[in-house]
């Protein structure tokens, strides 16, 4: 698993990556009440901002870890956004996508760098 | 940037894991560990403990005049019936200016010898200026420091306070009464701002910490956080001062002419004689065209305050603005509260509240969205 500044975390999941949020982004946002997804299908540059979350107390984005094509989205979480704050490295994944340039996995964050960014 | 100010819980709140953020020039807490949705859904079921001790704590008394000559003096200020607030009774009200927007809202009670109100944190500079500056000067107006403020809410907050100090069920809602604990006189009322029974106490701010962690070993009740505040007063249709009243927003707009008892309007005993008293007495009989209203968002995304309403999905015809908004815990749906222009929406018309370019229909509803609780009897 990679991780990004943004508490992102990323995952390899056959051709494409599996993305999500860190348990310690969860956590900071609160009790999460609504999370709108992109397409799928959606070309995305790193820094974009793709997702919105908003917890009870304010709204969030997330933005596109990498470049890239948004694959599959995870309805589930916009069904139920409480899925995020109990298992958001898990069930609770937000979208695939195919990255532009495969390499850039490697200049993110490894597990150890991302706990001392954190700390 | 100056420094944040500390209340007396600020070791407390700290000891107890919460997330602060800067309030009204405070620190406060906006959350502990169980989050604000638990946190509000146990204030409902059971009892939550609030630090408010950033609010103003006003004591208005004279050596050389009457309550009554202090109640007639305040009726010039509040649209509200002070000289018919009873001893050891506790009453909404607010200050309008010239124009009848609003100064600052509060609670104030007849404490015997004095009056005791208590107002906004981020108002209090102003309004002890206002009052001070506008009062006989045979009025002394004390903003007090030394107490601290906190709530004690929900439907168990009786037995959890009684377990303190003592016998409480004799206190009805908007009942004010002193206690003592450890040699000192708490100042309890029963009220609150969650829209629910319980409490207020003030109390030496030296006597506060001690106080809160013997309330806390008790079984039912849990810390709660501004952001819980916020959920609860919203989901009970409560106003929130620099939110939902502001200057230029005035107290029938506001929906709280139920505050203004019969015998300060047009035909009551002391009718006007009041700062804003032309505006609001006008409308009063006349209802204004912009108004407070409730609010039901379709779908799951919050609509917050500032958000533009319109009736039309490509933000022609703005209608008005929501001055709050977000996720209610005891429903499960987001709500709203915002302001209409009666001018430009018929009833009947289609609402759309505009989000990061988006349209989000919405639907009108009516105050509160969840039931009050109060002990009135």
């Amino acid at each position: 698993m990679k991780f990004t500044e943004e508490h992102e975390w990323l995952e390899h999941d056959g051709d494409t990556v599996k993305v999500g949020i860190t348990e310690y982004a969860a956590e900071q946002l609160g009790d999460i009440v609504f999370i709108e997804l992109p397409d799928e299908g959606t070309l995305v540059t790193k820094g974009q901002e793709i997702v919105v979350i908003e917890s009870v107390k304010a709204a969030s984005d997330i933005l596109a870890p990498l470049d890239g094509e948004i694959t599959e989205i995870n309805n589930a979480i916009v069904e139920d956004p409480s899925m995020v704050n109990n298992d958001p490295t898990g069930e609770a994944w937000f979208f695939k996508m195919s990255l532009k340039n495969q390499g850039d996995l490697d200049g993110l964050m490894s597990e150890d760098e991302y706990k001392k960014h954190i700390e | 940037m100056t420094e944040l100010k500390k209340t007396a819980l600020y070791d407390l709140h700290r000891s107890l894991g919460a997330k602060s953020i800067p309030f009204a020039g405070y620190e406060m807490p906006v959350n502990y560990p169980i989050g604000i949705m638990k946190e509000h859904l146990y204030c409902r079921k059971s009892a939550g403990l609030f630090d408010v001790s950033h609010m103003g704590q006003l004591v208005i008394s004279s050596n050389t005049q009457s309550m009554q000559f202090i109640a007639n003096e305040l009726e010039k200020l509040l649209p509200i019936d002070i000289l018919g607030l009873g001893e050891d009774r506790q009453r909404y009200g607010f200050l309008p200016n010239k124009q009848g927007g609003i100064i600052d809202d509060l609670m104030i009670s007849n404490r015997g010898d004095h009056y005791f109100a208590v107002i906004n944190a981020s108002r209090k500079e102003i309004d002890f200026k206002y009052i001070k500056e506008n009062i006989s000067r045979e009025i002394d107006v004390d903003l007090i420091n030394t107490r601290a403020l906190i709530a004690i809410q929900g439907p168990q907050s009786e037995k959890i306070l009684s377990n303190q100090i003592g016998e409480l069920s004799s206190l009805k809602y908007l009942d004010v009464k002193n206690f003592s604990y450890k040699g000192e006189i708490l100042w309890v009322s029963r009220s609150g701002y969650t829209g629910q029974d319980g409490f207020e106490i003030s109390l030496p701010n030296s006597l506060c910490e001690v106080f809160c962690k013997n309330i806390l070993e008790q079984d039912g009740v849990e810390p709660i956080g501004l952001g819980a505040r916020d959920t609860l007063r919203l989901e009970c249709g409560l106003c929130l001062y620099g939110q939902d009243l502001n200057e230029t927003i005035t107290p029938i707009e506001a929906g709280l002419k139920w505050a203004i008892q019969k015998v300060r309007r047009t035909g009551g005993e002391r009718e006007g004689g009041f700062v804003g008293q032309e505006k609001i007495l006008k409308q009063i009989e006349e209802h204004p065209h912009f108004k407070r209203e409730a609010f039901f968002p379709d779908g799951k995304a919050p609509l917050r305050s500032g958000t533009k309403l319109f009736s039309d999905d490509s933000g022609k015809n703005e209608i008005g603005v929501i001055t709050s908004g977000g996720y209610s815990p005891s429903l499960e749906r987001p709500i709203s509260m915002g302001y209409l222009n009666h001018n430009k929406f018929k009833i009947g018309n289609p609402i759309f509240g505009e989000l990061r370019t988006k349209f989000f229909p919405m639907k009108l509803t009516k105050l509160p969205f969840v039931a009050t609780s109060f002990k009135r009897n």
